[in-house]
């Protein structure tokens, strides 16, 4: 079997952080990923991030995947592309397939970086060719250069569903509205900004309850909703569209976690089931660290620093740093974290995180 | 497919009514509810209609989500082709020190 210091699982920032880091320290890194391209949802995003020169602002999110890569590369690091981990056991040893092998590989440490899945809506209709999430159509439009459909509606206001808005309609979309269960807009008042000036409508305490289409999608009822997330009846009204998008949340996808056995802790502001971790990204079994959305739903800058902060607590474990060396990398890592942790939708995941390490 | 139903594990076309009545004859986990109706069983293992079935039990039982999460989970966690997974082999050992 081949032996590694450290097996990536998940080729997204977090996971890419966390093989460069121990790859620069002289481990010896596989790092794996589902999809063809590594860089995970960097990989569809156009948009120039922002923030501080130490987080790339002012870089479009797929120039910063293509940076990483060539990173890992620099740093010796293995990479396999669309090769789909299955399993995980308890002597260190994942097994990951592709379309026409399963191989075991053995790892010293594992860091699991699997991210999320987005979330479903289920309504009558919800099948209907044309209603997808918005990383789907972010994928048509950003990844494959195909336009999903003509006329959308985007279910929820969250950055995702902002951002997806404003660059379907770059590519020349219409899109009619977008609805937002809640009271008051749940993403950053500057993507808001811009789709509003482009004179998308974004209704509040609306969502959508059914969905009307023979073969595909022709149109979606949407409806007025209490305190409680519920229809009002008699507020409904019928939107033509071909496609709908659901910016609903995320779930990080503890599957892998799980399977390697894993505690878990909820936690609301993180996105739900995550597995449990302390500052060091350990899990808590033995071999096994965590990073990026798997441990709590936040942003690729967030992702990429825990991922490094991972892969520096991995170059530890395995005697490549010295205690002191790891204390201030870890230290210079933690500080990066808190600058991103700030502000009113950043502090709410502080809190969450730290109450996560006190679990 | 008629567009009245309300799907909600889309691999297995498991609909709401269906959970319910699941619900209603005494499933009160996931994992009682995917053996009565296979919700959870088909090609994403759950990964989109878990978050789903656990909001209505929440809801049908008054109780937190967390309370019926993660419920069972195995191996392997992802589809893969019996085939492939029972030849499945040791990787290639082209790095001898490392071995």
């Amino acid at each position: 079997m081949k032996h590694y210091d450290l097996i990536v699982v998940g080729a997204g920032p977090a996971g890419s952080g966390a093989a460069i880091e121990a790859g620069r320290r002289g481990a010896s890194v596989l790092l794996i990923d589902e999809n063809d391209r590594p860089g995970g949802q960097l990989s569809k995003q156009i948009h120039k991030f922002f923030g501080s020169q130490e987080h790339h602002a002012g870089t479009r999110g797929f120039i910063i995947g293509q940076a990483l890569l060539r990173e890992a590369q620099e740093a010796k690091v293995e990479i396999r592309l669309g090769w789909r981990v299955w399993g995980i056991f308890p002597d260190g040893s994942v097994t990951a397939a592709n379309d026409t092998e399963s191989v075991r590989f053995h790892g010293a440490l594992i860091v699991l970086a699997t991210g999320a899945s987005e979330n479903a809506l289920s309504f009558p209709g919800c099948t209907l060719p044309g209603v997808m999430t918005a990383g789907a159509a972010q994928t048509f439009a950003n990844v494959h250069h195909v336009l999903p459909g003509h006329d959308f509606v985007m279910v929820g206001s969250g950055n995702v569903g902002l951002i997806v808005t404003y660059q379907l309609l770059q590519a020349g979309a219409n899109v009619k509205a977008i609805l937002e269960a809640a009271p008051k807009l749940s993403g950053y008042a500057v993507h808001a900004g811009k789709v509003r000036r482009a004179g998308v409508p974004i209704m509040l305490q609306h969502t959508v309850v059914r969905a009307f289409g023979h073969d595909a999608l022709e149109a979606v009822e949407v409806a007025q909703v209490d305190d409680h997330f519920q229809p009002v009846s008699g507020t409904g009204s019928v939107i033509p569209c071909d496609t709908l998008c659901l910016a609903v949340g995320l779930t990080p996808r503890i599957e892998l976690a799980r399977a390697a056995g894993c505690a878990m802790v909820w936690s609301g502001p993180l996105g739900g089931m995550i597995p449990r971790h302390d500052r060091h990204m350990e899990s808590g079994q033995d071999r096994i660290l965590v990073a990026g959305d798997l441990a709590g739903i936040e942003e690729a800058s967030t992702a990429l620093d825990e991922g490094r902060l991972a892969g520096i607590r991995a170059a530890f474990r395995l005697g490549l740093i010295s205690s002191a060396e790891y204390e201030e990398l870890r230290t210079q890592a933690q500080e990066r974290l808190d600058r991103l942790r700030q502000g009113p939708f950043g502090e709410k995941r502080r809190l969450a995180k730290e109450e996560v390490w006190r679990a | 497919m008629s567009e009245e139903h309300d799907i909600v594990c889309r691999c297995e076309e498991v609909t709401r009514e269906e959970i319910m009545e699941a619900i209603r004859l005494g499933d009160d986990s996931l994992d009682a509810i995917k053996k009565r109706t296979r919700a959870g069983m088909g090609f994403c293992q759950g990964r989109t209609c878990r978050r789903l079935i656990v909001q209505i039990l929440s809801a049908y039982h008054h109780m937190p989500p967390d309370h019926f999460l993660p419920g069972s989970i195995r191996m392997p966690i992802a589809p893969i082709a019996l085939r492939l997974l029972a030849s499945t082999v040791d990787g290639d050992t082209d790095d001898p020190s490392k071995t």
